[in-house]
């Protein structure tokens, strides 16, 4: 997919982050809020922007979760798997979104809506097991109830409002 | 607000602050919500957003206010209310469709809704008692410290939180805040700092246990003038959220904490660094920092003297193994956080090739409290070599999930039963994981051990993070060890070959014993990669990443056996090994589980018994979850077979 990408924002977030000592990590997360993902294009002119290789870059993108090398889809949830979930069911809830919607852990939708994260431990653990949809977390989560919240929110493109 | 320029400014508004607060709980309504990350996913939003419209419905002149976490997270959302002059009482697991209710009885007709409340607790703490009159309604309400799940609590670090506002940072200096960073400007000298703090015993609430002060004499010792300061907020340890809580719920005890490190190792910049998971702490963080620096406690000339700080937020982007100090630091440099070999160690050559002094939000958070008390009031705590609180998250199968604050040396028995409230259900206890995917796990039988940094070492699992999940009879030890080591062995940077490649052979092996293929030599090999892994990996992710199978294999090696000898599951948690089989005589052949079978796997009619095909079977367990309880003829078993027809036959004609 082409897509235009405003490559003077890089400059803009170069310029609010600042050109610390190790502000490429900051910087990718900026880059990652502004343009939801973190494009070649991107990554090449934060590389020649602050003067380190593509590669460099790359490798520091690869190494941690949280940036993503594609588009991502416009509703994320996140099912946690960390220990206390794990214990309370979350492998089940897991297989139950996969079932509904086809899309297992780091996936997302054909349709791109619906983007599917296992992550691990979002220190809720007294309320196990939690999901976070759209970045709003929910606790003691039952099956029925997350895949009807995950249903309406992907049908009307809207956040369902909390029961 | 102008900057404080001496002690005496901040403690006039000490003065000021306890005044006004003072004056708004003698006057006047409050109702106090449990605002933190727990708070929010169990709903406290729309619970705070019902309040505000009902107050406003019944014209109700009362402030409503949030609070950090107050560790009973089962209960969750906590609303306090505080009449003028009177304690604050608790309600606990309020919704919505609750709020009327309450405001009506409890704030118009002054009376206690008896079935929801759960405690009184002063807006001064936990423990505190003070003269007041209050209405007989309230009398009979328990005080927190009456509670089984506070009564043996000792509250050090969590002492603020869900008691004060976290992002007024008057209502922490009004509780002495930042009157250890006065003391310490005006009357210590660098060397007094740390030999307090090696006198108080604090050792690392990292998890590893090193003393805190003699780690700071190596950064104050080591030579050239930049130092730095970093914290370590990376809590990655699945299953524990203490840092997360102290940093919600009472931020400032760690700036000040932190501040007063700065002055006795001679640093002047100090980064935080804490996983991008923990947005809410992030803002609060943000919102203390902005106040001290507004206040002239942090930043240049702290209370006017010549001693400048500041402090730096650095979020993490997602690597577990961040957590480990050398990869933390890459981190912060921008880097792949990849550990590096040790020595030298960060108070030597840190951040930068600095001298850098790196302590957990804890080790930190402690510090005023050991400043403003004094060493052996701190060392008076706990056990011997183990001085001071331990905190824990208690989760899983316990009745009482939260975080709970323990004087070290306290037994888990006592955790898990007389804080925790014991197992819910009537389920029988299995094991208690301590120390999280790195740490390992305890048996019924050693229930009775006190719990400090080393007795926990000696039976094989660790302190750790603080994590303390709770598993019953219906958790396998084999598939749970598995998990572990699923994610200890995914957060592997990859860097060393023990841990890279370790890992990943001790899951293969894991794999094949929870799917039936396992062999007893399996566990051999299990064993021999541990010892490897334990002697040759780089950094604590690799040497720990085989603690919670090794400990699994010492105390339930049984369950392993069944599973490699036998190919049996006595849990019938693994889904290889289980079977589903319906009962013939209780069968009433209603067609709900044949409907419900993904796979087809279930033959039969209307009414006619039916039958599994067990070659069909995905093991799925639908069958078992649907089937009505009044027949409850599907039957879960491991290795072992029931009669049951070969076909499907009409209901009633079945006989052995």
């Amino acid at each position: 997919m082409v897509e235009d990408l405003d490559l003077t924002k890089v400059e803009q977030i170069i310029g609010e982050v600042g050109e610390e000592e190790g502000g490429l990590i900051p910087v990718l997360q900026k880059a990652q809020d502004v343009f939801g993902y973190l494009p070649r294009e991107v990554l090449q002119s934060i590389a020649d922007r602050l003067g380190v290789s593509l590669t460099k870059v790359y490798g520091v993108v690869t190494f941690y979760s949280q940036f993503y090398l594609e588009r991502r889809g416009k509703h994320v949830l996140k099912l946690c798997d960390g220990t206390a979930c794990h214990v309370k069911g979350a492998p089940n809830l897991m297989s139950a979104v996969q079932e509904e919607f086809g899309t297992g852990p780091g996936e997302t939708t054909e349709d791109g809506e619906l983007t599917v994260e296992l992550v691990y431990c979002l220190g809720c653990c007294a309320l196990a097991p939690v999901a976070v949809l759209d970045d709003q977390v929910m606790g003691g989560v039952r099956q029925s109830v997350l895949l009807d919240r995950v249903k309406g929110c992907i049908g009307n493109g809207k956040e369902v409002p909390v029961a | 607000m102008p900057k404080l320029k001496s002690v005496e400014d901040l403690t006039r508004v000490r003065q000021s602050a306890q005044e006004r607060l003072e004056m708004r709980s003698r006057t006047g309504t409050r109702v106090i919500i449990g605002m933190a990350t727990c708070g929010i996913a169990a709903g406290a939003g729309e619970t705070k957003n019902a309040i505000l419209e009902e107050l406003q419905k019944q014209k109700i002149d009362a402030t409503v206010t949030s609070v950090g976490c107050i560790g009973i997270c089962s209960k969750e959302p906590l609303v306090d209310i505080e009449q003028a002059g009177c304690p604050r009482i608790t309600y606990c697991n309020v919704h919505p469709d609750m709020v009327p209710r309450l405001i009506k009885e409890h704030l118009i007709e002054g009376n206690v809704v008896q079935e929801w409340v759960m405690g009184r607790v002063f807006s001064q703490g936990i423990g505190e008692r003070l003269e007041y009159e209050e209405p007989v309604a309230h009398q009979a309400v328990p005080f927190y410290s009456e509670l089984p799940f506070y009564r043996k609590q000792k509250r050090i670090t969590l002492r603020n939180c869900g008691i004060i506002d976290p992002e007024n940072i008057e209502e922490y200096i009004a509780r002495d805040g930042y009157a250890a960073l006065a003391k310490v400007l005006t009357d210590m000298v660098s060397e007094d700092v740390i030999d307090e703090v090696k006198r108080s015993g604090l050792r690392g609430r990292g998890g590893a246990g090193f003393l805190t002060g003699l780690k700071w004499g190596f950064t104050s010792r080591a030579p050239g003038d930049v130092k730095y300061l970093v914290c370590n907020a990376d809590e990655g340890d699945p299953g524990a959220f203490m840092d997360r809580a102290t940093i919600e719920g009472d931020p400032h005890s760690l700036l000040e904490g932190m501040t007063i490190c700065g002055y006795a190792v001679g640093a002047k910049v100090g980064y935080i660094y804490c996983r991008a998971e923990y947005p809410l702490a992030i803002r609060r963080l943000r919102v203390a920092i902005a106040a001290a620096e507004e206040h002239g406690l942090l930043g240049d000339n702290i209370l006017g003297s010549d001693f400048s700080f500041h402090l730096r937020i650095k979020e993490g982007a997602g690597a577990f193994v961040c957590g480990e100090e050398t990869a933390l630091l890459a981190s912060i440099e921008g880097r792949r956080g990849e550990p590096r070999p040790r020595p030298p160690f960060p108070a030597e050559r840190g951040l930068w090739d600095k001298p850098t002094n790196l302590n957990n939000v804890k080790s930190y958070a402690n510090v005023p409290q050991i400043i403003l008390n004094g060493a052996d009031w701190f060392a008076g705590i706990g056990t011997e070599r183990s001085t001071g609180t331990a905190i824990f998250a208690l989760t899983g199968k316990v009745n009482n999930t939260g975080l709970v604050e323990v004087p070290m040396g306290i037994t888990l028995r006592e955790i898990i039963y007389d804080i925790g409230g014991g197992i819910p259900d009537g389920k029988q206890f299995k094991a208690v994981q301590t120390g999280g995917p790195l740490g390992g796990c305890l048996p019924a039988d050693q229930l009775d051990v006190p719990v400090d940094f080393d007795s926990l070492v000696e039976l094989g699992a660790v302190m750790g993070s603080g994590g303390m999940i709770v598993v019953d009879e219906d958790t396998c030890m084999v598939e749970l060890a598995k998990f572990f080591l699923t994610f200890a062995t995914a957060e592997s940077c990859g860097k060393c070959v023990p841990c890279r490649m370790g890992g990943k052979r001790m899951l293969e092996a894991l794999t094949r014993i929870t799917e039936g293929e396992g062999k007893p030599e399996d566990l051999k090999i299990i064993s021999e990669i541990a010892t490897g892994m334990e002697n040759g990996a780089l950094c604590a992710l690799g040497q720990l990443t085989p603690g919670p199978v090794v400990a699994a294999l010492r105390y339930f090696e049984d369950e392993f056996l069944a599973h490699v000898v036998d190919h049996r599951c006595p849990s019938l948690q693994c889904a290889a090994l289980v079977s589903y089989y319906i009962l013939p005589d209780q069968c009433e052949g209603c067609g709900i589980c044949l409907r419900a079978c993904p796979a087809g796997a279930i033959l039969g009619g209307k009414r006619m018994i039916h039958v599994v095909d067990q070659s069909k079977c995905i093991k799925c367990g639908n069958c078992f979850d649907v089937c009505p309880s009044r027949f409850d003829a599907v039957l879960k078993v491991s290795g072992e077979s029931v009669q049951v027809p070969e076909k499907p036959i009409p209901v009633g004609e079945w006989s052995v």
